[in-house]
């Protein structure tokens, strides 16, 4: 700052504070506010259900779901496992079926020209309508674990044969001129450059493996086997258990969090050292 | 050597010869050519031209980047067994590093893929990186280092297979004029240890003067030979050669041929 631009001496201190501390309290904030509007949510619900009188069977407070979610922990952490074992396997599916059928497409045009049309269909097709066919014709277990992979794979397809094509052209050259092998130019050029592009497909892939196997456990549900959070949900539906509902669905989000939080984290992990996405901004 | 058009040549062997060589792309454009060009071994040629006369394309065919679509392009190696990248390095306009690599794994690009054993290729990607004067930088990664740098670590990667020849496309265009000084120094020191080939295609008739033995002065599209000059500027040329007399000389005469070539040409 040169001088004549200089403030009184006497605002200086309140006018410029140190830059640490604006993007320290910054942070805090960015944390504190989520967490005040979810306080004020929760209040506000508890107050409407109390001034209304509203009974539990067509409203319950927050006190009531969370002593249900106690109550009833047995049963609902065992469809959560139930649930996240559904989610983690489709997940698994999801990864391997996107990237390999990626990796295959790089490799052959024709295998891509043939094939690619119908994993659009596959996508764009709502899966809760597949979901009571696929009942028909596989075992549930299999049936609910290939929802989750429908849902899930298109992203991992898409987003790893974007980034299998956008290797930089002079390192494609380079390659070539020390006479790579395809499978060298894979493995040490192709595939880490795709990399931030495969997290990327990965974590949306995560959310969406597990919205795939709550609509097939839901669309199983009425057929009256599921044991995972969606047919407790449809479950204590019939049964107007409605604090159920809102544990159960209390924990299928917080499910979908922690699932793309660890995501979000890994590719963190990966990325840190060396990719745009990863780093911090500069001052 | 068979070839009438080579024996022609007393001062030694040669490295590359290019003989009607021509480049059409696919869109009919024909970028260069018919070219007849002959390289000695361990001579510094620049190519001079303005961007799109087809320098780089050159570079490419004598690199086996690309075939000619007619002509000859002949690179003498010391082993034919060997594969095309092992006699050749390149340098890219661009850095051209692998962001996810440390500059060690980067400048070890080229042996790992030859299936170098590692203790050679420790001791050889040591030796390059020394070279280029980077060797307490291994450990970073690219985007920690200046564009200097990195063009050094590329430098320094197509040193390390030992090359016979290193082409250079424009290597320092994208730098600050103080770093292209050092690396324009730096790169004569290397050459003159190394007593490698060097073909440089630049669009500075400045750095072409200042480094070569010989500067080719390319015409627009299609890329064609139109001037050739000797530099006999003795080596080793330093910083005051850049403000000497002599060199100002030879600059003025590259440019005056430069100029009438690409007059009314689009730009």
């Amino acid at each position: 700052m040169s001088s004549p631009r200089t403030p009184p001496a006497s605002t200086t201190g309140q006018v410029a504070p140190d830059r640490s501390t604006v993007s320290g309290s910054l942070g805090l904030v960015r944390i504190l506010l989520p967490i005040v509007v979810l306080a004020a949510g929760i209040a506000a619900w508890s107050l409407v259900v109390r001034i209304n009188d509203i009974p539990p069977y067509v409203l319950p407070g927050p006190q009531a779901v969370f002593e249900t979610l106690l109550r009833d922990w047995p049963i609902l952490s065992q469809s959560l496992v139930t649930t996240l074992l559904t989610t983690l396997e489709g997940f698994v599916a999801a990864a391997v079926g996107g990237i390999l059928l990626a990796l295959l497409f790089n490799q052959s045009k024709w295998l891509e020209y043939s094939l690619f049309p119908y994993a659009v269909i596959l996508q764009v097709t709502p899966v809760i309508a597949i979901a009571p066919l696929l009942l028909i014709y596989l075992p549930q277990h299999t049936a609910v674990i290939v929802c989750a992979w429908i849902v899930g794979f298109f992203p991992v397809l898409s987003n790893t044969t974007l980034g299998l094509n956008s290797v930089d052209r002079n390192l494609a050259g380079l390659f070539q001129l020390y006479g790579a092998s395809r499978l060298q130019t894979l493995r040490y050029l192709k595939l880490p450059a795709a990399l931030p592009f495969i997290l990327g497909g990965l974590r949306i892939a995560g959310g969406l493996s597990l919205i795939g196997a709550v609509v097939a456990e839901i669309a199983a549900g009425s057929a009256g086997a599921g044991s995972g959070l969606a047919y407790r949900i449809a479950e204590s539906g019939y049964r107007l258990n409605i604090p159920r509902m809102f544990a159960a669905l209390l924990l299928l989000s917080a499910a979908g969090i922690v699932i793309y939080g660890l995501l979000a984290l890994v590719s963190h992990l990966i990325l840190r050292r060396w990719h745009e996405s990863a780093l911090r901004k500069e001052n | 050597m068979p070839d009438p058009a080579l024996s022609e040549n007393v001062l030694g062997s040669l490295a590359v010869s290019l003989r009607g060589a021509t480049k059409r792309y696919d869109n009919g454009l024909l970028a260069l050519g018919p070219l007849d060009l002959d390289v000695r071994q361990g001579e510094f040629v620049s190519l001079l031209g303005p961007s799109g006369c087809g320098k780089s394309t050159a570079l490419r065919l004598i690199a086996g980047l690309t075939t000619p679509t007619s002509g000859t392009v002949h690179v003498s190696r010391r082993n034919s067994q060997t594969r095309a990248g092992r006699d050749i390095g390149f340098v890219f306009q661009e850095p051209t590093l692998m962001p996810w690599a440390s500059v060690r794994e980067n400048v070890r690009l080229p042996l790992k893929l030859a299936h170098t054993p590692p203790p050679e290729a420790n001791a050889r990607v040591d030796q390059a990186l020394a070279q280029v004067g980077l060797g307490e930088f291994a450990g970073a990664f690219p985007r920690e280092l200046s564009g200097g740098m990195k063009m050094r670590v590329s430098l320094a990667r197509a040193l390390v297979t030992d090359p016979d020849i290193l082409l250079m496309d424009e290597p320092f265009a994208a730098l600050d004029e103080i770093t292209r000084f050092r690396l324009n120094n730096d790169l004569l020191k290397l050459w003159r240890d190394l007593r490698k080939t060097v073909i440089f295609v630049t669009h500075s008739v400045f750095e072409s003067v200042y480094l070569s033995q010989r500067v080719i002065v390319m015409t627009a599209r299609p890329g064609r030979i139109a001037a050739e000059f000797r530099i006999d500027a003795p080596q080793p040329r330093q910083e005051d050669f850049r403000t000497s007399v002599e060199y100002a000389g030879y600059c003025r005469i590259v440019s005056n041929a430069l100029a009438p070539l690409h007059q009314g040409q689009p730009v």
